[in-house]
């Protein structure tokens, strides 16, 4: 029996909310699944499963309460384990056991809360009448007849008498919401206590997000300038030989096929890197601890304010339209709060690009425990010497801000020349 | 295509990607990204975007039309079926 952990989601973030099982007890998962949903700082992050095996029992259930990292969250049986006390049953290979949670006997079955919740009904307020005490349909109805008939005093902007359950009504009121603005699901038209909770929830959601990330900014990076003593290298790279090829290769693709300056300045990155292994990796309980594979972190900002750097894994493996599909989801998925937990957690070293917006060298800050990161301006025609005369070529200034426990301007500088010299050979890229 | 209904279409894109843009506040003669917070994948998604809904091809070597919206406004007109 394994248990399965809330995993790590980046340097700078302890705990996070659960919101979502997306899977059942009886389930058989895969490692690399995405088996839960949780909320962070930075958004709402898809959490995957290291495990393969059968979902023996969720041990949390969705909540306000802020869990931190290394929580049990659910238990798993591995395909090694014994069958815990199910008899197996002979059958195919896909065979798994299947646990029904048990019933508390005095708990409303789901078809009448699905019936409270249409009704707009608290079933804390039910009186039951069922056996055990248990709330059946009859009383649910009841209780919605005469919550119905309760004066209550009309909310601002409620003059057209919207239809609300007692409780929707409340809520209004506590959360400030104007009924007649919200969208109704119960029947006739009627406002649920669940229609409110959306429609205050979308409103707080935005801005509450944005200084949450504010904050996991904050903390990151006063501990990067606090803790790591950055040195800065920089050198400017000559891209006319990269532009055209990549001209070239996009005059034949279709406009959604195409490939950004971005893409290649990645793959050349992730390739450098693997030739100065000390810029890549994390510094952990005073040690510098080496990364084997290249996950490279991706600065992207968000609209309306605020930065998330996740990582696209293994990306010196990755032909350049592969890269190039990465960078797309990644973007997409960043900015619309759908990220994964190993994309937070592990890059190993990251980086910027400012040119889109003008910039033309950028001074990045390492984001801890990572000991790099490359900072990229923007791409513009300049005069360069060539062949003892001046010609103006597309060129970029690439920075290099390392770690100077792990590395010196030495080996940064063989980085950055790296850099340099696979760039000028763009088709092998 | 009209022109009205080319406008729409880059528009409606656009507000997929920077739903805080008022279209009667943009300078349609002027350089686009120099009003609206565009990055370069932005920039490319809007006009993957506009050529799936308006089914135009936006060759490589025509980007360049769509710098503002007047000039993709008119591209699309020319080369809409």
């Amino acid at each position: 029996m394994i248990d399965f952990l809330l995993p790590s989601l980046g340097a700078d973030m302890d705990d996070a909310m659960l919101v979502e099982w997306l899977v059942k007890p009886g389930d058989a998962v895969a490692r690399g699944q995405v088996i839960a949903e949780v909320e962070t700082d930075k958004g709402v992050i898809e959490v995957e499963c290291w495990h393969t095996g059968v979902i023996e029992e969720l041990l949390v259930q969705p909540g306000l309460e802020k869990l931190p990292v290394g929580t049990p969250l659910a238990r798993i049986r591995s395909h090694d384990d014994e069958p815990a006390s199910t008899p197996t049953t002979p059958a195919g290979p896909t065979t798994r056991t299947v646990l029904t949670p048990p019933v508390h006997h005095d708990e409303p079955t789901p078809p009448v809360r699905h019936l409270a919740h249409q009704l707009g009904v608290d079933l804390t307020e039910a009186i039951g009448t069922g056996e055990g005490g248990r709330i059946t349909r009859d009383d649910v109805h009841r209780l919605a007849v005469s919550a119905s008939v309760t004066p209550t005093a009309p909310l601002p902007g409620d003059r057209l008498r919207t239809k609300a359950s007692p409780r929707a009504r409340r809520l209004a009121g506590e959360r400030g919401v104007d009924l007649g603005t919200v969208a109704a699901t119960g029947p006739a038209g009627m406002v649920t206590a669940s229609d409110v909770e959306a429609l205050a929830m979308e409103a707080g959601e935005t801005a509450d997000r944005g200084v949450a990330m504010r904050q996991a900014i904050a903390r990151s990076m006063s501990r990067s300038n606090r803790e790591i003593p950055h040195y800065y290298l920089a050198t400017r790279i000559d891209l006319h030989l990269a532009m055209l090829w990549l001209e070239g290769e996009n005059e034949e693709r279709p406009i959604a096929k195409r490939i950004l300056p971005a893409a290649l300045l990645l793959k050349a990155t992730a390739l450098a890197v693997r030739q100065t292994p000390e810029l890549n990796g994390h510094w952990i309980d005073d040690a510098f601890r080496p990364a084997g594979a290249v996950h490279l972190g991706v600065a992207i900002s968000i609209r309306g304010g605020g930065l998330v750097a996740p990582a696209i894994h293994d990306a010196d493996r990755l032909d350049l339209e592969e890269t190039m599909d990465s960078l797309r989801d990644l973007v997409s998925r960043a900015r619309s709060w759908k990220l994964r937990s190993s994309e937070m957690s592990d890059p190993t070293i990251t980086v910027t690009s400012l040119g889109d917006r003008g910039v033309e060298i950028a001074f990045p800050l390492i984001i801890p425990p990572q000991v790099a990161m490359v900072g990229f301006g923007k791409i513009a025609d300049a005069p360069v010497a060539a062949d003892g005369s001046a010609v103006v070529h597309p060129v970029v200034n690439a920075t290099l801000a390392a770690d100077h426990r792990v590395s010196d301007g030495h080996r940064g500088g063989i980085f950055l020349t790296a850099l340099d010299r696979l760039l000028q050979e763009p088709e092998s890229l | 295509m009209t022109p009205e209904q080319a406008r729409k279409s880059i528009f409606d894109v656009l507000a997929d990607i920077a739903p805080e843009v008022d279209p009667s506040t943009v300078d349609d003669s002027w350089d686009l990204t120099e009003q609206i917070d565009l990055d370069s994948m932005d920039y490319l998604t809007w006009m993957v975007g506009i050529s799936e809904t308006t089914g135009v091809a936006i060759p490589q070597r025509d980007v360049s039309k769509f710098l503002t919206i007047a000039g993709a406004v008119a591209y699309l007109v020319e080369h809409a079926d």
